[in-house]
C-alpha cells in the first residue's frame, strides 16, 4: 500500500483556488430532453487544472465526460455553480481556448495551410502572416510535403496532425480534448501522444483532455480524475508522478505504470459496470 | 540452376509492370472505343428505321415528321430566317429569359435557403408558407404573368424565376441545415464570427447539395422560358413551336424542340465545368476512381 501513495497520489477534493487556469465549481448541469423530460447530466461538479498543468478524465461511457468541456468552453451553462477559465467567470467562447475534437472537424474544401491558417485568419490575422504561421506549424507535425492536399488525400493520423497544428496555431492556454485520438490505429495513436506531449511541452498549456482508455489516461496526465456513471460526478483524482519526458511506446511497460494502472482501474471498473449495466437496461 | 542477382530480378520485374500497364492502358482504351462505336450504332439505327418508316409510310411524316424533314426546317431556318425573324434572334432571346430568370432564382434561393437555414425560428415561420407556394402548380403562374406583366420578356423571366426558385431554396436550405456541427463548433473556437462561419463553412458545405439544384434547375428555367412564350410572346423558341403547331407543322415542332435540347445540353456541360472547378476538394466518386 506504501507504494500506491508514492506513484498515483489520491487527492482529497477541496474548493479550487482563485488561480487555477480552469476552475469548476460544484457544477450541476441539467437540461429538457425534446421529449419535456429532466436530465442531469452531471452534478456537484468540482475540479480543477493549474497552469501549465495536463489533466485527464475517465469514465464509463455516457457519463458526462464530454460535457464538462463544453462548460469549459462556454457553449453550454452550468444550471447552478461556476465556471471560471482564467480567473474569470466564462461568458462567452474565449480566446485562450484551444480545442480537438473527436470527430474529424478539419474543413474537407481547405488545403492542409488553409486549414491551419484558419484560426489566426478568423481573428484578424493579416494573410501573408498567418501562412507563415501555418507553415512553421505544418512543419512541426511534419507535414510541409503535404501543405497543398486536401484533407481527404491524407491517412487519418495525418489529419489528426493537421487538426493538432490547427489548434495549436492559436497558442491556447487552455486546451481541451475530446477523445481526440479514439479513432486511430494503436500504433498511429501512440505515435500522435507522443506528438501532443511534445507540442505541449513546448507550449505549456493547461490540458483537460477526455478519454475512455485508462491507459492513454495514465500516460498523458498529470491528475487523473475518475467519472462516476451518469449523472457524473467526481469519484475520485490521482495524482500521476511519473517523470517527464514519457515516452508513450515505452512508459507501458514501466511497472510505476502499470501499478498506478490497476489502482485506478479498481476504481474505474465499478463504476463502467454500473454503466454497462444501466446501458442494457435502457438500450442505449 | 542458376541464381538471378537482385539486379536483374528487378529489371525483368520493371519491365512485367510496363507491359501489365501498356496492356491495362490499351484494354480501357478499346472499352472507352466500344461504348461510343455502340452509342453511335443506336443513334444510326434510330434515325435510319424513322426515315425509313416514313419513306414506306408505316407512319405518317405528317404528324410524326422524319429526320430528312426536320433537318431541312432546320436548314431553312438558318438560312432563309423564321417567320419572325432569324433563328439566331429567337434562340438569343429564349435563352436572355432562361438565364435571367435562372440567375435571379437562383440567387434568391441561395439567399433565402441560407437565411432560413440559419435562423431556426424564421424557418419555423415561413416553412408553411414555402410549402403552400410550391404546392401551387408553376405553370398556371405563367399566365398571370402575362395579364401582368405583358408580351414582353419579363413575363418570361418571372416564370421561370418561379419555377428555379423553389428548387434552389430547398436544396440551399437542406445544405446549410446539414452541415456538420463539429466543424462549425470548430471554426466557433478557432474564433470566426458568425459572419464568417456562414462564409466559409456554412457555404461550402451546402455548395454540394446547390451545385445538384442548379442542374435540375436550368432545366426548369428553360421550361419556364419557353411555356411563357407559348402562352404569349413576340419573339423566341417557344413562340416557334406554338406557330408551327398551328399550321401543323410537324417538322418545325420537331426542329424547335431538338434546337432547344442542344441549348440545354451545352448549358449542362458548361455547369458541369464549373461543378468541378468548385468542388475540386472533393474525392473522386467511387466510379470515376479506376479511370
Amino acid at each position: 500500500m506504501q507504494s500506491q501513495t508514492m506513484a498515483a497520489e489520491k487527492l482529497s477534493p477541496a474548493a479550487p483556488p482563485a488561480d487555477a487556469a480552469i476552475a469548476i465549481d460544484d457544477v450541476t448541469l441539467r437540461f429538457v430532453t425534446p421529449d419535456g423530460h429532466m436530465m442531469t447530466a452531471i452534478r456537484d461538479f468540482t475540479m480543477t487544472v493549474a497552469r501549465g498543468e495536463f489533466a485527464c478524465v475517465v469514465g464509463p461511457t455516457g457519463c458526462g465526460k464530454s460535457t464538462t468541456l463544453n462548460l469549459v468552453t462556454g457553449l453550454l451553462r452550468p444550471t447552478t455553480g461556476g465556471v471560471r477559465v482564467m480567473g474569470n467567470p466564462v461568458t462567452d467562447i474565449s480566446r485562450d481556448i484551444g480545442f480537438v475534437f473527436q470527430a474529424d472537424a478539419l474543413f474537407p474544401w481547405r488545403s492542409v495551410i488553409d486549414n491551419v491558417a484558419a484560426g489566426p485568419l478568423f481573428r484578424g490575422t493579416p494573410k501573408a502572416q498567418a501562412y507563415e504561421k501555418a507553415r512553421d506549424w505544418i512543419g512541426r507535425v511534419g507535414l510541409s510535403r503535404f501543405e497543398k492536399h486536401y484533407p481527404h488525400q491524407l491517412s487519418g493520423g495525418m489529419r489528426k496532425r493537421v487538426a493538432l497544428a490547427q489548434t495549436f496555431i492559436n497558442q491556447p492556454k487552455i486546451l481541451l480534448m475530446d477523445e481526440p485520438f479514439s479513432a486511430l490505429d494503436m500504433q498511429t495513436r501512440t505515435a500522435m501522444q507522443d506528438e501532443l506531449l511534445g507540442l505541449w511541452s513546448g507550449l505549456k498549456s493547461s490540458v483537460v483532455f477526455v478519454t475512455h482508455d485508462l491507459e492513454e489516461a495514465v500516460a498523458l496526465a498529470d491528475k487523473v480524475y475518475v467519472l462516476t456513471a451518469g449523472p457524473g460526478t467526481v469519484k475520485s483524482v490521482y495524482r500521476i508522478d511519473l517523470p517527464r519526458p514519457r515516452v508513450m511506446a515505452d512508459i507501458r511497460y514501466d511497472p510505476k505504470f502499470i501499478e498506478i494502472a490497476k489502482v485506478i482501474w479498481n476504481d474505474l471498473r465499478e463504476e463502467v459496470q454500473l454503466g454497462q449495466s444501466r446501458g442494457l437496461q435502457t438500450g442505449h | 540452376m542458376t541464381a538471378i542477382s537482385p539486379t536483374e530480378q528487378a529489371a525483368t520485374r520493371a519491365t512485367s509492370i510496363v507491359a501489365a500497364e501498356a496492356q491495362a492502358r490499351a484494354r480501357l482504351r478499346k472499352r472507352h472505343a466500344l461504348v461510343i462505336g455502340l452509342r453511335l450504332a443506336i443513334l444510326v439505327v434510330f434515325l435510319g428505321l424513322w426515315e425509313l418508316c416514313a419513306d414506306y409510310n408505316i407512319i405518317d411524316p405528317f404528324f410524326f415528321s422524319s429526320p430528312s424533314g426536320i433537318w431541312e426546317q432546320i436548314w431553312s431556318w438558318v438560312t432563309e430566317g423564321t417567320s419572325q425573324g432569324p433563328l439566331w434572334l429567337q434562340i438569343y432571346v429564349t435563352l436572355e429569359e432562361t438565364f435571367l430568370g435562372f440567375a435571379i432564382g437562383a440567387v434568391g434561393g441561395i439567399v433565402a435557403g441560407i437565411i432560413l437555414g440559419r435562423n431556426k425560428l424564421l424557418a419555423d415561420v415561413f416553412s408553411i408558407y414555402i410549402k403552400i407556394a410550391n404546392s401551387v402548380p408553376r405553370v398556371v403562374l405563367g399566365s398571370v404573368f402575362i395579364i401582368a406583366l405583358g408580351l414582353g420578356m419579363a413575363s418570361k423571366v418571372a416564370l421561370a424565376v418561379v419555377m428555379v426558385f423553389f428548387v434552389v431554396f430547398a436544396n440551399a436550405f437542406q445544405g446549410v441545415r446539414e452541415a456538420d456541427r463539429a466543424m462549425i463548433a470548430n471554426a466557433q473556437i478557432l474564433g470566426a464570427s458568425p459572419m464568417q462561419i456562414t462564409r466559409s463553412v456554412i457555404i461550402p458545405s451546402a455548395m454540394s447539395w446547390i451545385l445538384a439544384s442548379l442542374h435540375v434547375s436550368f432545366g426548369f428555367a428553360l421550361v419556364g422560358a419557353v411555356v411563357g412564350e407559348f402562352l404569349g410572346a413576340k419573339q423566341g423558341m417557344g413562340l416557334l413551336i406554338s406557330t408551327a403547331q398551328g399550321a401543323f407543322n410537324a417538322n418545325g415542332v420537331f426542329a424547335a424542340m431538338i434546337i432547344l435540347a442542344v441549348m440545354a445540353l451545352v448549358v449542362e456541360f458548361l455547369i458541369t465545368r464549373f461543378e468541378n472547378y468548385v468542388v475540386k476538394w472533393r474525392p473522386a466518386p467511387f466510379n470515376e476512381q479506376g479511370t
